[in-house]
């Protein structure tokens, strides 16, 4: 008698984790669009030299501002025209691609593994360890992002490298604040403490019993940040302290546009539609990510 | 008492463990004793109810014996050998939980596989055929289907999950297992299955439980001694059938009296305990179970109750005190 089991529970559910999160993600439209404008963006990125013939770099005097395919005067082989020095802008734009993904994926990595490190030391431990993270996240939130990375900047002069690692820098408070309250909510569950009774190492029930309950909080949050990123190296870049000419940057391009702002407004146009499609899709991705994988709606 | 030759599998020697609460920003904090000065001992083959209301350290007591708290003062001995605290992977090996809440204490995101193989991968025993075997065994014994396996937690019913929480605790072979609540947040069909499944397997396997409940229905089925706590302090242990045939702490009779039973007629029983649990940041001076008690006596406000040693327990009152003051 103790051992059959209610019959009611004797047939076990068949969806598994796995197959309800498959189910969800594609009954979520804004969750889809992101995964595919994103993608797209990051096979452009990728094939740029297959996509335009053109060479983001060389300069051509004597083709100045083309317009784009739209307007009259356009030139065929230069479909969204040429900037002022004659470049291809096209090609500018598939190229630059490269420079504002990889800002956002390494930037958001690095603020990413400080963050999370420090947000899950001071869930996981609390005490001093929390006070001390705490005063840094405070700290660090009191300083402005954009004034800092400007002068940083300024001191050590604008390249690729030190604009990820000042953003990188910068930007891990999210990391942290988000990582201390989902870590603070999981660690006195009693899964975690039948691991500890267990035997388990102090390693292994971080890693392998509450990282794989707080991951959706920081892919959401990796999300976030890495559309953050991308804007402030845009704009690092328009105020001539972020990419440095001639590196094809969206930022840069609008930069580099604003002075012929009312003769030729398509020079800041285009790169900066790219830039709010780009961070449209990734802040989409991170939006939906967030609801599939929220707890309350289990289905 | 019964003193056996062998010493007691488990025992507790005057704990005591106190938390700091803080009184606001400024205050000073103020020691919390959810312990004071409990000893207990459990042997072998033994089912020792404790019981007690919510809020009088049970879970602090259980939590200190599964080493997840240091006590603040006092020792834990194992066989009669006092337990380091760098020691706490080798009572993983002797000593198992069951926790009250299935639906929390396992891991939502590991397959049912993983997580009763857990202690076995945690501890090195075995390579991945012998743990896979293990944990057909153990289904088996916890009756659960093999098909169970693959699966979730949020694929199984209440009572399931504290099936998988007991194969997860016996995987080990330990000789002792806590029981903290383990069915008090299942249904009361599935109740009386988990219980009788824990007894068909204390007998099958040799096992020691210490049995953490409220609800004193399910202490009697399985208990053979029983433990009475109140305010961090135990008042009153003595063989189970003893104890509900004569309670004698008063808290006893009270904690008796208010069992429900399943005649509707009879309404709610009055324990004449009121409502109020004292504070146990300033517990009451004299008998920390005085403001309560109907029989309290003057002695009792002032003066903490003796330890009156019966034949199989003792309990601490003033009422069985040698010199009675009528």
């Amino acid at each position: 008698m103790a051992r059959t089991i209610d019959t009611a529970a004797q047939q076990i559910r068949t969806a598994s984790p796995a197959a309800l999160l498959r189910r969800r993600i594609f009954g979520h439209y804004g969750l889809l669009f992101g995964i595919v404008v994103l993608a797209t963006i990051v096979l452009i990125a990728a094939f740029a030299p297959l996509l335009t013939a053109h060479d983001p770099y060389t300069q051509d005097l004597l083709a100045r501002m083309k317009p784009p395919f739209w307007m009259a005067g356009s030139d065929p082989d230069h479909l969204l025209g040429t900037d002022h020095l004659g470049r291809d802008y096209l090609a500018r734009l598939l190229y630059g691609a490269r420079i504002s993904l990889a800002i956002g994926v390494i930037a958001a990595l690095i603020s990413g593994l400080i963050g999370t490190a420090m947000g899950v030391a001071a869930g996981y431990f609390g005490g001093r360890v929390d006070l001390v993270v705490t005063f840094l996240i405070n700290v660090r939130l009191a300083m402005p992002v954009v004034l800092v990375a400007l002068a940083v900047v300024a001191i050590l002069d604008g390249s690729l490298q030190v604009v990820i690692m000042v953003l990188g820098l910068l930007l891990w408070d999210r990391f942290a604040v988000v990582m201390r309250s989902s870590v603070l909510q999981v660690r006195d569950l009693e899964y975690v403490n039948a691991a500890k009774a267990i035997g388990c190492s102090v390693p292994r029930v971080i890693l392998s019993e509450i990282m794989p309950n707080v991951v959706n909080n920081l892919i959401v949050v990796a999300t976030l940040e890495m559309a953050h990123a991308i804007l402030l190296e845009a704009a690092l870049s328009f105020l001539g302290l972020g990419v440095q000419p001639p590196t094809p940057s969206w930022g840069l391009m609008i930069s580099e546009g604003k002075q012929m702002l009312l003769f030729e407004p398509w020079l800041i146009a285009i790169p900066g539609v790219a830039l709010f499609v780009l961070v449209l899709a990734i802040n989409l991705l991170g939006d939906g990510l967030r609801d599939v994988s929220a707890p309350e709606n289990k289905g | 008492m019964s003193e056996t030759a062998t010493p007691p599998v488990l025992e507790l020697a005057s704990v005591t463990k106190t938390y700091q609460v803080k009184q606001g920003m400024f205050g000073k904090p103020k020691p919390l004793h959810a312990l004071s000065g409990v000893s207990l001992r459990l042997n072998r083959k033994d089912v020792l109810g404790l019981v007690g209301e919510s809020g009088c350290g049970k879970s602090t007591l259980a939590k200190i014996l599964l080493g997840l708290e240091m006590p603040t003062d006092g020792r834990v001995l194992v066989d009669g050998r006092e337990i380091a605290p760098g020691e706490r992977r080798l009572l993983a090996r002797r000593i198992q939980p069951v926790f009250q809440d299935p639906y929390s204490s396992l891991n939502p995101r590991k397959s049912i596989e993983d997580i009763i193989a857990l202690p076995l991968l945690v501890h090195g025993i075995g390579d991945g055929a012998a743990r896979e075997q293990a944990v057909t065994r153990m289904l088996d014994l916890v009756g659960l289907p093999a098909r169970v396996r693959r699966g979730y937690p949020s694929q199984l019913s209440g009572g399931q999950r504290q099936r998988v929480a007991i194969a997860r605790a016996l995987i080990m072979k330990p000789e002792i297992v806590i029981c903290d609540e383990p069915t008090s947040a299942l249904d009361v069909s599935v109740q009386s299955q988990i219980l009788n499944l824990l007894g068909d397997l204390r007998e099958e396997l040799g096992l020691t439980y210490l049995f953490i409940s409220h609800n004193l229905a399910v202490v009697e089925h399985l208990a053979t001694r029983v433990a009475v706590m109140y305010l961090g302090q135990i008042v009153e242990e003595a063989p189970a059938r003893d104890l509900f045939a004569g309670p004698r702490h008063p808290y006893t009779t009270a904690l008796l009296e208010s069992v429900l039973t399943p005649d509707p007629s009879l309404s709610v029983p009055d324990t004449h305990l009121g409502a109020a649990y004292p504070n146990p940041i300033s517990p009451p001076p004299g008998c920390r179970f005085h403001p309560r008690c109907g029989k309290v006596r003057d002695i009792c406000r002032t003066t903490p109750p003796p330890r009156v040693e019966g034949p199989e327990g003792h309990v601490d009152c003033h009422l069985y005190s040698a010199a009675p003051t009528h």
